[in-house]
């Protein structure tokens, strides 16, 4: 039925509008998603934005090495002569990149498992993925992503991995929560009586409705990504010098303070606004979608 | 009566816990890539001294072997000998666990008492100049990792302005009070070394200022965002129009409640103060356990980490417990709730 | 006549919130007489409970914030009062019970501590520890709770709704008030309990001889309760008068529409009721805040607001329809 589906489909467009005036009428959130746009732009075209693109990699040159901040570069040179303002750009891509990853990996992992355990609350495969979920809940998850990065070769793409495996649990406990008291609704149990199978119950009738607090704990979880992987690069365990990551750029500063500031304190800066962006974003998404918590 | 019970129960998942993280840190510490024998006697150690150090640790055993042997001997004590300080690793944990559970206790109490204390007083006069300074401090702390703040801290008031020392737990040339708890601060407190206490302390205010800064500012979210809440709910306009003094209303009847979610999730803040000591520790040379901790880790000294892990997964677990049980006290319903079986 | 014991004097209170600014009071006026029940009726969110707050200055503030208006209790006027002296008017000047009993108590202190707490705050002699614990058994007692000792003892979750609404009602007579706001007290209840706790009112009431405003929505319990009934619309009252005057001879259009909706035994098919739906107080109608709704309404009642005017002894009614005579007084 076409007519109807335009029906949706206008309604929708509807709804969405009526949000983007809601979301734009908070300061909070719209400062958010200024500095994360800009961040993702940034991040996006630093080759052809960043002053010195050859400085994210290997590059030497030891006669404008620890510079202070000028003109020529902004946000001073390091040790090795490198822009700090063009190596901090190439940073953006690399904590977004982390971010991003993880949680595509993660949300969908935990989010089934969450959605599986809640609509079987009170039967073993409830206790089997909870119990599970409880035993990687059971440590703080910096020490946990440390501890399984210390046993690979660092990277980039370990450290990836380390977190991820480490984050699922929230999303499933989030999930568990909602999915569990959404599946003792009427219309979970009136799509149960008409006969509508187990994967239409989970994604179309309960999943739907677990959308706005998964998407606002994404938001805010990609602060939280962002600030783990820079502690793991920060240590020596992601990210391996030359690479232009935030955190590591931080450590390999800090050997310099106080005299040579500039290195490790624009990096720093960086992450704490790329972290800022997404929290107050996350913020303006849960005030628009009216959480409790979270 | 009903406490016990759900105590009890607690202490029977933490259990299971345990060995479900057990189970976790052995697979990661064991099935990954890397020859932990070979790393530790380095390249050029003879095939034959290898073979014989694989033997003694029954890492040429089957896996599940191993694990049995590593569970069996961990039950009694014994965590395997350090690949790299070459001692057992249980013996470096009471060395270096009291100076960490110090610095994390200093700092969980300075990140419980200030953070309610901003938040509330934040809350109670919401929209004012406090109330947006207060949010300003929050949001900085939040998004500020904790290594950025030991670092600046560092090098403010410790190169700068040299208002506090930048290493260890005491001054050369200061007398360590006689060992009893391990914690410097607590041991000189029971002997009477005042001198010492007072040192201990200014030590650790820089490193704990750094970890409890992002708990804090955390805390004071939550305690402001109930408080404003629970200012205009109708237990609180009953109380004042029955008489209640203002300030009794606001001591009392707002603030119990209030205190609740901000409680539940203090577990979850000390969690992230524990993590971030890894990093602390090293910024500011703290002999600790997650200095000893992470440096098991550069070295891929694999019995350590896994005992490190493990000793803080029963740290977080017993902090769990703690803070169930001051929200059980705090609030009747779930108080009442256990009691009726649920 | 003797001095009235509350007189409230033109009151405007609005509400900051994120949309804009709620005009929420509009100039209410009443008054109750030493020893009076005084019924308030109006629809749901037309500012009934709002203004009972705002005499005991308990409403949240912000977001509210009183414009305009005197509130003179015993011909002094609360809103010019210091701080202490409006706290000696909470409780033993004036004590309110709560609609909803469960949001009212406080849900982390057990009964015992929040009625010996309202106690010793309001008593006028100092009592010993076990003089409070006593008054507050008694007040239990009063109210015809079972087992007294048990329930000092216990949560307001412990409880039933109706429970916990003699626990209010207790609180709200252990200060021995010489006015009682009654907010709704059953409207949260079962219809069962309804009855009972209307009944319990009704003889304390009578036992203690305290003043009383009693709001509802309901006209069959406001004839049960009051003697004398003000009808509130959208901020205002728009008609005052005697119960039984204002049953036989209801003037306002709004009042009026209130009656024809209540469903009769005797008459046949389905009830009146007025079309339309209380206005929103962000952009509220002009003038009378009725006459959108109105049959009557002409160009004068869409500018003007009109006030509440005596029209013969204590019948008074805001309306320019029935001061141009178009509705008449039987």
């Amino acid at each position: 039925m076409p007519r109807l589906d335009n029906s949706i489909f206008k309604r929708r467009l509807e709804a969405l509008r009526k949000g983007w005036y809601k979301f734009s009428k908070n300061p909070v959130s719209v400062v958010g998603l200024f500095f994360v746009l800009a961040v993702s732009f940034l991040a996006a075209f630093a080759p052809y934005i960043a002053p010195y693109p050859s400085h994210a990699g290997r590059f030497v040159n030891f006669a404008e090495a620890s510079q202070p901040p000028s003109l020529r570069h902004i946000c001073g040179t390091d040790v090795f002569g490198r822009d700090v303002l063009s190596r901090t750009f190439f940073g953006f891509r690399y904590s977004l990149m982390m971010g991003i990853v993880v949680l595509a990996l993660v949300v969908p992992v935990g989010v089934i498992l969450g959605l599986i355990a809640g609509y079987y609350r009170g039967t073993w495969i409830d206790t089997v993925i909870m119990r599970i979920t409880d035993v990687f809940l059971a440590v703080p998850p910096l020490i946990l992503a440390l501890a399984v990065c210390s046993v690979l070769t660092p990277s980039v793409f370990h450290a990836m991995m380390a977190v991820s495996l480490m984050w699922w649990p929230w999303y499933t406990r989030l999930v568990y929560g909602l999915a569990s008291s959404l599946r003792n609704e009427f219309f979970v149990q009136a799509a149960e009586v008409t006969g509508a199978s187990k994967p239409h119950i989970l994604f179309r009738e309960i999943l739907p409705n677990c959308v706005s607090s998964i998407f606002t704990k994404m938001s805010l979880d990609m602060g939280w990504v962002i600030l783990i992987g820079s502690s793991l690069s920060f240590v020596g365990l992601g990210a391996q010098p030359p690479t232009p990551d935030l955190g590591t750029m931080v450590a390999d500063g800090a050997k310099y303070l106080p005299d040579q500031w500039w290195i490790a304190i624009f990096p720093a800066l960086a992450i704490m606004i790329t972290v800022l962006g997404f929290n107050l974003l996350g913020d303006g998404f849960r005030d628009l979608f009216a959480l409790e918590e979270i | 009566m009903s406490i016990l019970r759900f105590l009890a129960k607690r202490l029977a998942l933490s259990i299971f816990v345990l060995f479900g993280l057990s189970l976790l840190i052995f697979t990661i510490s064991r099935v990954l890539p890397g020859d932990p024998v070979r790393m530790a006697l380095g390249p050029r150690a003879p095939e034959w001294a290898v073979e014989n150090m694989r033997a003694q640790m029954h890492l040429d055993k089957p896996l599940y072997a191993q694990y049995y042997y590593w569970l069996t001997a961990a039950l009694h004590g014994d965590l395997g000998q350090s690949l790299f300080t070459r001692r057992p690793v249980m013996e470096d944990i009471k060395e270096f666990l009291p100076a960490t559970c110090e610095l994390a206790l200093f700092a969980g109490i300075i990140m419980a008492i200030f953070g309610i204390l901003l938040g509330a007083v934040s809350g109670r006069y919401s929209n004012t100049w406090i109330d947006n300074s207060v949010r300003v401090f929050s949001y900085i702390g939040v998004v500020t990792p904790s290594f950025v703040f030991a670092i600046l801290f560092l090098l403010l008031f410790g190169y700068i302005l040299r208002w506090f020392p930048t290493t260890g737990r005491l001054t050369a040339g200061i007398a360590r009070p006689p060992v009893i708890t391990g914690m410097v601060t607590l041991d000189a407190l029971i002997t009477g070394h005042f001198g010492a206490l007072g040192n201990a302390l200014w030590h650790m205010v820089l490193p704990a200022v750094s970890l409890a800064l992002g708990g804090m500012a955390q805390e004071a979210r939550i305690t402001r965002s109930t408080i404003s809440d629970n200012l205009r709910k109708d237990y609180i306009a009953s109380a004042k129009g029955f008489g209640v003094p203002e300030r009794l209303v606001t001591l009392k009847y707002l603030l119990k409640p209030s205190l609740i979610p901000t409680v539940s999730i203090l577990g979850l803040d000390f969690a992230s103060l524990l993590g971030n000591a890894f990093l602390v520790e090293l910024i500011f040379n703290w002999p600790g356990f997650s200095r000893y901790g992470i440096n098991a880790m550069l070295r891929k000294d694999l019995n350590a980490v896994a005992a490190v892990v493990m000793v803080l997964g029963v740290v977080f677990i017993l902090v769990n417990i703690l803070v169930d049980l001051i929200v059980a006290w705090l609030d009747p319903r779930i108080r009442l709730g256990a009691e009726r079986g649920k | 006549m003797p001095a009235p014991l509350l007189k409230i004097e033109d009151l405007h209170v609005e509400f900051k919130v994120y949309e804009g600014v709620l005009r929420v009071l509009n100039g209410v006026q009443l008054i109750v007489n030493p020893g009076e029940r005084v019924g308030l009726v109006g629809e749901a969110g037309c500012g009934k409970t709002t203004t009972m707050k705002c005499i005991l200055q308990i409403l949240p503030s912000p977001p509210s914030r009183t414009t305009e208006g005197r509130i003179f209790f015993n011909e002094r006027d609360i809103r010019q009062m210091k701080a202490h002296e409006i706290q000696d008017v909470r409780g033993k000047g004036i004590s309110m019970i709560f609609q909803d009993p469960t949001a009212a108590l406080n849900p982390v202190f057990s009964i015992g501590d929040q009625l010996t707490t309202v106690i010793r705050c309001n008593s006028r002699t100092t009592l010993s520890k076990k003089g409070i614990h006593q008054r507050a058994i008694t007040a239990l007692r009063e109210v015809q709770l079972p087992d007294p000792n048990r329930i000092f003892d216990g949560y307001p979750i412990q409880l039933s709704g109706g429970m916990r609404q003699r626990v209010c009602i207790a609180m709200a007579l252990a200060t021995e008030p010489e006015l009682l706001i009654a907010d709704e007290p059953t409207t949260s209840l079962d219809v069962t309990i309804q009855d009972q706790i209307l009944r319990l009112l009704n003889e304390l009431v009578d036992e203690h001889g305290t003043s009383v405003i009693f709001i509802t929505h309901s006209l069959g319990v406001v004839r049960e309760m009051a003697d004398r009934v003000y009808v509130m619309y959208a901020g205002c009252i728009v008609e005052g008068a005697e119960k039984s005057e204002l049953f036989s001879d209801p003037l306002h259009p709004y009042t009026r529409g209130l009656m024809s909706a209540v469903p009769k035994l005797t008459g046949g098919g389905i009830a009146e009721g007025i079309p339309g739906r209380i206005p929103d107080y962000l952009d509220p109608p002009s003038g009378c805040r009725f006459h959108p709704r109105c049959p009557y309404a002409t160009e004068e009642c869409k500018a003007e607001r009109p006030e509440l005017t005596r029209i013969r002894g204590s019948h008074e009614v805001a309306c320019f329809a029935v001061e141009r005579g178009e509705i008449n007084a039987q």
